[in-house]
């Protein structure tokens, strides 16, 4: 069976993933503005600054939208269906798609807190998901 | 400002036959070149007066088009590269080229065997250069399976639905309208095969909220037209369509598809006010329209964005036959690409001329004298056309 896609480990994306792999939801945040920002950018749309750094999230979001991948459209994901990507709001601002591990996909609703967790995919890579946040 | 209303026509049309098994046993090139053939047969223009080609991105270049049509002095040559939003883009850009002296008739192909050949599934995941945000989604959407166009506009459609109450049965009564008006169309791939929204309802979920039947067909074919002056439209034999406004536009940002702010806004909620001013319309001029019908939700969507009706009432709007044939708006008179063929939205541009030329047959919509056409691409570009005999 044909392995996952993986992120290409490149400019801005190495740094992304680089902070994952240790464990840590970083986004770019403008030091001149304060606005967050992802996809990783060179520059920031708000007021146009090119210095920014990796501030980390405090990893809590909800979920925002998904969708359930029921027939896949690539090799790679034959096995895994049903799956569900899925657009999570952080609180930060940003949102992030990636998908809720502990939850099956007829499980998931809008608003559903969720909270960061970490999968080291392969020795390099690590892909930030996320879990349901328990009641407090 | 210069406002090039009516100031450019389209004076030919031309297609193929839309196949799916075994395909069009012809290759990519040739099958645009014979829809290219007969757009300017249509026109009844020599080749040697077409002086500019607008090739749809990807799939071919003006340089090989010309060389095969004999096309001896090509003038101007472009491309618009917002995926299945190009067309209708284009003829904005031969407008103002034959407008301005650029070139004096314009041919506008688009066709790709779609079926028998690459399937665009395969070439957005594994082409990521095709693709403006390509790095974006191999980085940020591939790893988690996110892979597909259906995948990602199916996003929206479950925003909405949460939103605005919109149902199943609403982008069932899209697919049904579409399927309805191919039974009237012997070249739609779906001709002969009426489907009600039960069969609609039963058919297997893709990506939820998208089933089957949600998602357009893939097929061999191509089409094109040929666009000129209005001086020049008056010498020829056939009807000029006169392309009255144009407009195109990007969501923001473009090519990343999860974190725009008002995530219903596309690349035509920008471009259908400005082409309707620029025509000295309204929504309410308009007697029919071709929307680019990649899935049934974005019809929904380009609906509201449109200005047919207000944002999170596509659902109503689109029930009780309102869009179809004899409905307030019929749309895709064709079949559209859910059930005609996917032409990268060439066919609803032939399509839209048919039917202001009267030659649309059974499919004709009544006294039809302005109509609409719409391109959407990539993650969101969108582009309108509004057309009038």
């Amino acid at each position: 069976m044909e392995a996952k896609p993986l992120p290409l480990l490149e400019g801005l994306s190495e740094e992304f993933f680089g902070w994952c792999k240790n464990g840590e939801l970083r986004f770019q945040r403008c030091t001149e503005c304060g606005v967050w920002r992802h996809v990783p950018r060179e520059m920031c749309a708000d007021c146009g600054s090119i210095d920014w750094d990796w501030q980390r999230s405090c990893g809590r979001g909800k979920v925002f939208t998904w969708t359930v991948v029921e027939r896949p459209l690539h090799p790679a994901f034959a096995e895994s269906v049903p799956y569900a990507p899925v657009v999570v709001e952080m609180e930060e601002g940003v949102r992030v798609l990636s998908e809720v591990v502990d939850c099956a996909p007829s499980e998931l609703r809008i608003d559903m807190p969720v909270d960061v967790h970490f999968v080291a995919v392969t020795e390099e890579v690590t892909l930030p998901v996320f879990r349901r946040r328990a009641p407090a | 400002m210069i406002n090039l209303r009516n100031q450019a026509c389209i004076v030919g049309i031309g297609e193929t036959r839309y196949v799916r098994k075994p395909g069009s046993g012809l290759s990519q090139l040739a099958l645009q070149l014979q829809a290219a053939k007969s757009a300017v047969d249509d026109a009844n223009i020599s080749l040697k007066d077409v002086d500019g080609l607008m090739p749809f991105p990807n799939l071919g270049h003006a340089e090989e088009f010309a060389a095969n049509l004999g096309i001896e002095n090509l003038r101007f040559a472009a491309t618009v590269h917002t995926g299945g939003a190009a067309p209708v883009a284009s003829l904005r850009i031969a407008a103002m080229a034959v407008c301005t002296g650029a070139a004096d008739s314009v041919l506008i192909p688009a066709g790709w065997n779609a079926y028998s050949g690459s399937r665009a599934r395969d070439t957005v995941s594994q082409d990521v250069s095709s693709l403006p945000g390509g790095a974006i989604a191999r980085d940020y959407y591939l790893p988690f399976g996110l892979t597909a166009p259906p995948q990602w506009y199916s996003l929206m459609a479950r925003r909405h639905m949460h939103e605005f109450g919109t149902t199943a049965e609403q982008l069932g009564a899209i697919a049904v309208a579409m399927r309805k008006h191919a039974q009237l169309n012997p070249n739609a791939v779906m001709y002969g095969k009426p489907m009600s929204l039960e069969e609609y309802m039963a058919s297997p979920m893709i990506t939820d909220p998208y089933r089957l039947y949600d998602c357009c067909l893939e097929t061999d074919g191509a089409a094109a037209v040929v666009v000129t002056s209005v001086e020049r439209a008056r010498d020829l034999d056939k009807p000029p369509v006169s392309i009255v406004s144009v407009a195109s536009g990007q969501p923001y940002p473009a090519d990343e598809i999860t974190n725009r702010k008002d995530f219903f806004r596309t690349g035509l909620t920008n471009a259908a006010p400005e082409a309707f001013a620029l025509a000295g319309m309204t929504p309410n001029d308009i007697d029919f329209a071709q929307i680019y019908d990649c899935f049934t939700f974005e019809v929904l969507q380009q609906i509201e964005e449109i200005g047919f009706c207000d944002r999170g009432e596509g659902g109503d709007f689109v029930e009780g036959g309102r869009i179809e044939l004899g409905g307030d708006l019929p749309v895709n008179t064709h079949g559209g690409l859910l059930s005609e063929a996917h032409v990268l939205g060439m066919n609803h541009v032939v399509e839209a001329v048919k039917q202001l030329r009267g030659d649309a047959g059974e499919r004709q919509v009544e006294d039809a004298r302005v109509g609409v056409v719409t391109g959407w691409g990539d993650f969101g570009d969108g582009s309108i056309a509004i057309l009038s005999r």
